[in-house]
């Protein structure tokens, strides 16, 4: 599946393993976080890259202290309209202050995009948008009423700048 | 009232070439209907029985003459040559073609109007009192307010997909206009010592479980208010139920859980947050917005004024308009002016492009250019003169809005029902039309005095029977319009949920039950003073029960 990220088509060097499968020896690997919890050990200590994949109902309080040793946390949208996906990833950029990737799964689509590069997500896995769209998209809007995670100033700032 | 700068403009602007672009994506089939759903709501189109309706943002309720005028020339252009303002303070044109909806919303972006976010599961049109900034009895003006929230609520990254629904309402005075304890947050403006503050209701609603909001905290600064707000609103999107569309309104969550745990959960949130996480709006933005609501240059005039009390002894009509629709105002000499939009055998809320337009000139030249829609569905001019009023009651008149009957029993809150409505069971338009008959006669519904009347057309509760005095609700049974009555409901500060009367009544027995209730509040009321919600609150509902399933 096209795999977007910071305004460019890459290639997905990762592998999301379910959790009945077994972990491969090698490559970048995502598990769910009841994996990552009753395996963490054994995952940590792995001489690969290693992340997670959040479902909705997921607590990302869970992942506060692992942060700084996972490259990848992808937050999945079974359905578009299940928004839990945006504060989990408000917490995870804004609270937590996690600098790695941070990947929107599922069914992920052009018009959805803005909101999640604001809520701090700079990854987007999606059949249903091509780079042109999702560029498109995060331009949409040239201002914002919020602060985010994207970090775009908001007008109640730039208002009163200067 | 507020003006867009380059910010508010460039946004509502760009508004319009996204949804455009959307537009032309779902009639390419490029969107799929289902994707195409959420995109369209949370810019107020509907998909109802007949045609795809669009619902216009009327934030707070407070428009100028010139606004006035477009969604006049929209009603004739894009529509039949009307729309219907709403319990939501907002519009409705109920006839509009998919394809036209962007030229509609650069129309109104023109004169600093959109339709963002009314409807969908984000946050929608904030609603406040519609004498904000005029009434006698007004402690703080909510209107900076909910300009405010309405700028931090448009396009919010994290709360565009919220479980369900999410509603806001705001006042500022002791009595309130606003029904805050029927929303998912209430805010009701207080002050202590010099800080401005919200007391802060939440988890009230209407719909198929009614629920009256519980008090989350007594007390947040101004300061602090959108950063408080944001621990709500992120406590709900992630607890909130999603499996079933039923429960998943925030009065499910905090019923749930009881208020205590709720509370609890929030002002964990709150203290989480980080200081780079702080929206710590800024002191000057705050006195920026409220600059903008600055109230009119109004001349007091004490005592009576000529003009006014010579057509009072003149014309009868006029001095019973004049007892009924009018609100005491702030500053001596003046009033606000309700006009009515519930003439009897009218379609509630309805307005003709015509009359919207005279409105507008009568607000251009008595009134301030300012206009407000009331949750009640009528429209109200917040600042007038006295001596102004006999023009003004001359051009109502003339427009045929000059109906005496503001908070009387047949200025009703009436749904669209099944008349327009997707979700309805049943119709609410002419049942409410029915029992306006009953009361027509002008001395008959000023003798009964203030009784509101609220009907909804199905379980949704847009007609807010729930918190009617008398509430009715349509239901379907097998294919059978029936009306199930509710009794002692309230909006106001004393907010409470109607309770069952009994079985539904068909739609033909409606009128003539409700005259029954009405004239038992006639025999046992002490006084004319006493209002109709007072007997029932010292009597009980028993009498009422009783004469409302009474044969003839």
């Amino acid at each position: 599946m096209p795999l977007i990220k910071h305004g460019a088509e890459i290639d997905d060097i990762w592998a999301y393993v379910p959790d009945e499968a077994d972990l491969s020896p090698g490559g970048c690997i995502t598990v769910s976080l009841a994996r990552f919890r009753s395996e963490r050990d054994i995952l940590l200590a792995r001489n690969t890259d290693i992340g997670v994949r959040l479902a909705p109902e997921d607590d990302p309080h869970e992942l506060e202290d692992f942060l700084d040793r996972l490259q990848l946390i992808e937050i999945s949208f079974p359905k578009y309209t299940d928004g839990r996906g945006y504060s989990q990833a408000q917490l995870l950029r804004r609270r937590f202050n996690y600098a790695g990737e941070l990947r929107a799964v599922g069914h992920v689509l052009r018009d959805q995009i803005f909101y999640m590069n604001r809520s701090g997500f700079d990854a987007y896995e999606t059949a249903r948008a091509d780079l042109h769209q999702v560029l498109e998209a995060l331009n949409e809007y040239t201002e914002v009423y919020q602060p985010g995670a994207a970090g775009q100033v908001p007008v109640f700032r730039k208002r009163h700048k200067g | 009232m507020y003006r867009y700068d380059e910010f508010d403009a460039r946004i509502v602007s760009e508004r319009v070439a996204q949804f455009r672009g959307q537009v032309n994506r779902r009639l390419s089939g490029e969107l799929l209907e289902d994707e195409f759903k959420p995109l369209r709501l949370q810019n107020g189109v509907y998909l109802q029985l007949h045609a795809y309706m669009l619902r216009v943002a009327i934030p707070y309720g407070q428009l100028n003459g010139r606004q006035l005028r477009r969604l006049a020339v929209i009603a004739r252009d894009y529509d039949r040559g009307y729309g219907h303002f709403t319990t939501r303070q907002n519009i409705q044109f109920n006839w509009v073609a998919l394809k036209d909806i962007p030229d509609v919303l650069e129309s109104l972006a023109e004169v600093e109007m959109h339709a963002i976010q009314t409807s969908g599961n984000c946050i929608r049109n904030t609603t406040s009192d519609h004498f904000a900034g005029a009434a006698k009895d007004e402690i703080m003006d909510p209107r900076p307010w909910c300009e405010i929230i309405r700028q931090w609520s448009t396009f919010h990254p994290e709360f565009a997909f919220l479980p369900r629904k999410f509603k806001i309402a705001v006042t500022g005075a002791d009595h309130d206009r606003a029904a805050i304890r029927v929303h998912d947050i209430g805010l009701h403006m207080r002050q202590r010592g010099d800080v401005v503050g919200f007391e802060v209701h939440v988890g009230g609603g209407q719909g198929r479980t009614p629920h009256l909001a519980a008090l989350v905290s007594e007390f947040v600064p101004e300061t602090e208010l959108l950063d408080y707000l944001e621990a709500i609103m992120r406590v709900y999107n992630r607890f909130g139920r999603r499996d079933n569309k039923y429960k998943a309104r925030i009065k499910i969550l905090v019923s749930e859980l009881g208020a205590d745990e709720f509370r609890r959960l929030v002002r964990e949130e709150y203290a989480a947050q980080r200081e780079h996480e702080k929206i710590a709006l800024p002191q000057e933005e705050i006195a920026r917005i409220h600059a903008y609501f600055a109230p009119p240059e109004l001349i007091p005039a004490s005592g009576p004024n000529e003009a006014f009390e010579a057509l009072k002894v003149e014309d009868k009509e006029f001095a019973r308009w004049a007892r009924i629709n009018l609100h005491p105002h702030k500053v001596d000499g003046h009033v606000s002016v309700t006009i009515s939009l519930k003439p009897i055998g009218g379609a509630a809320g309805d307005a003709t492009d015509a009359q919207m337009m005279t409105v507008a000139h009568l607000a251009e030249t008595y009134a301030h250019d300012d206009i407000r829609v009331s949750h009640a569905q009528n429209l109200v001019l917040p600042h007038v003169a006295l001596k102004d009023l006999p023009d003004i009651y001359r051009e109502l008149k003339a427009a045929g809005i000059a109906t005496a009957n503001e908070s009387l029993i047949t200025d009703m809150i009436v749904c669209p029902g099944l008349d327009y409505c997707n979700l309805a069971n049943a119709r609410s338009i002419p049942v409410g039309q029915a029992v306006q008959q009953v009361f027509a006669d002008p001395d008959y519904q000023e003798d009964i005095g203030r009784l509101h009347i609220n009907i909804s057309g199905c379980i949704n509760a847009c007609g807010h029977h729930h918190v009617g005095h008398i509430g009715i609700l349509g239901v379907d049974r097998k294919g059978e319009e029936f009306y199930q009555i509710t009794l002692g409901g309230r909006a106001d500060e004393k907010a409470a949920i109607g309770d069952i009367a009994g079985p539904g009544l068909k739609a033909d027995d409606v009128p003539g039950a409700l005259k029954r209730v009405v004239d038992t509040y006639r025999d046992l009321r002490t006084d004319k003073s006493e209002l109709f919600i007072e007997t029932l609150a010292r009597l009980g509902h028993e009498p009422f029960k009783e004469a409302l399933y009474a044969a003839d």
